[in-house]
């Protein structure tokens, strides 16, 4: 695949992650600014941390002069799932070099859930899930310093634009859902994290769900692989 | 208002973090061959994952007050139905969240 080619496909690929990402950024530059932060804060922020919820859950936090150890901890929490998506991605990319370094940088969730359909086996995907990442990376910049920017220049009500974040994360979890036969992984993951929601409360619950969720996949290991070679996948 | 200094260490505890969580697994399984059982997590942990997100969203919502999560419970349905319809992710993250914002205002 030649370089143009490769961006040409990217940029197609892309399209959906553009337009979450511009409408998430956005809404995250429009709160930063809201809360007295602007345009340069958002673009540092979304440069270095590149992390949405992260994001959205920083401005209380800093705004509201929380303490270093738990700016750290709640990072941790927020973020945790990330190791899952690392755990995934292992095999992908493996002998990327020092593309690596970024790479595993710009593994967001969208990001996730773009490369890991991708089935390309040759040493010349590494390339292809640089420009993905990176593309991603600059909607995600861009979007949330227009945010901050547009957030300066007009009185606009951003209540509710938060929602966005729920609605990509839904739009996900139904690509997932309608891509496989297979749907105990997603069921357990919407039961575990509402019981441990009753149970924890909603500040504390996302750790004891990912430990519940480890657990009961682990626990039926042998059901999910058996009905892969059902499933012949 | 909190000192800049102040802000700037927290963004980069943040990226710290976040950059170490994304690092790991790839950081311990550099050179050796990796496990079954983490393969296995690896398959099947992004399904679950994709659906306890969702509840974090959510996880402010209160059903016991008005509006009883109505505004959340319409908007996610519309973003869900329209996304098996259209499978237009586009049209179905604009469409939900305008929609959101539009009955947020309507219910008070």
């Amino acid at each position: 695949m030649s370089r143009a080619n490769m961006l040409k496909k990217a940029v197609i690929k892309t399209l959906p992650v553009m337009a979450g990402y511009m409408v998430l950024g956005m809404g995250f530059g429009i709160l930063l600014k809201v809360n007295g932060y602007g345009a340069w804060w958002a673009f540092l922020m979304s440069l270095f941390i590149y992390a949405g919820s992260m994001q959205y859950v920083s401005i209380p936090l800093i705004t509201g002069g929380a303490s270093f150890i738990s700016i750290a901890i709640t990072t941790l929490m927020v973020n945790a799932r990330h190791l899952f998506y690392g755990i995934s991605m292992i095999h992908k990319y493996k002998g990327a070099g020092i593309k690596k370094l970024y790479l595993m940088h710009a593994l967001t969730d969208e990001t996730y859930s773009l490369v890991c359909t991708d089935n390309n086996a040759e040493a010349e995907r590494h390339g292809y899930y640089l420009i993905i990442s990176l593309l991603n990376h600059c909607y995600w910049m861009i979007g949330s310093v227009l945010g901050a920017l547009i957030g300066g220049l007009i009185k606009f009500d951003a209540k509710g634009i938060d929602f966005s974040m729920t609605a990509l994360f839904v739009t996900v979890f139904v690509e997932q859902w309608m891509s496989t036969k297979e749907h105990r992984p997603a069921l357990i993951g919407i039961g575990a994290s509402v019981i441990c929601l009753l149970l924890f409360g909603s500040e504390h619950f996302l750790i004891p769900a990912m430990i519940a969720i480890t657990m009961i996949l682990t626990a039926i290991r042998r059901l999910l692989e058996k009905g892969e070679n059902l499933d012949g996948q | 208002m909190v000192s800049n200094t102040y802000v700037m260490i927290s963004i980069a505890i943040i990226a710290g973090v976040t950059f170490l969580l994304r690092a790991l697994p790839f950081v311990i399984f550099k050179d050796k061959k990796v496990p079954a059982y983490i393969d296995f997590l690896g398959k099947y942990l992004p399904y679950a994952i994709m659906g306890m997100l969702v509840i974090y969203c959510l996880k402010g919502v209160s059903f016991l007050r008005v509006p009883f999560g109505i505004p959340e419970i319409i908007a996610v349905a519309a973003v869900a139905v329209l996304h098996i319809w259209k499978r237009n992710t586009l049209l179905s993250i604009v469409s939900g969240t305008i929609c959101y914002m539009l009955f947020i205002r309507f219910w008070q």
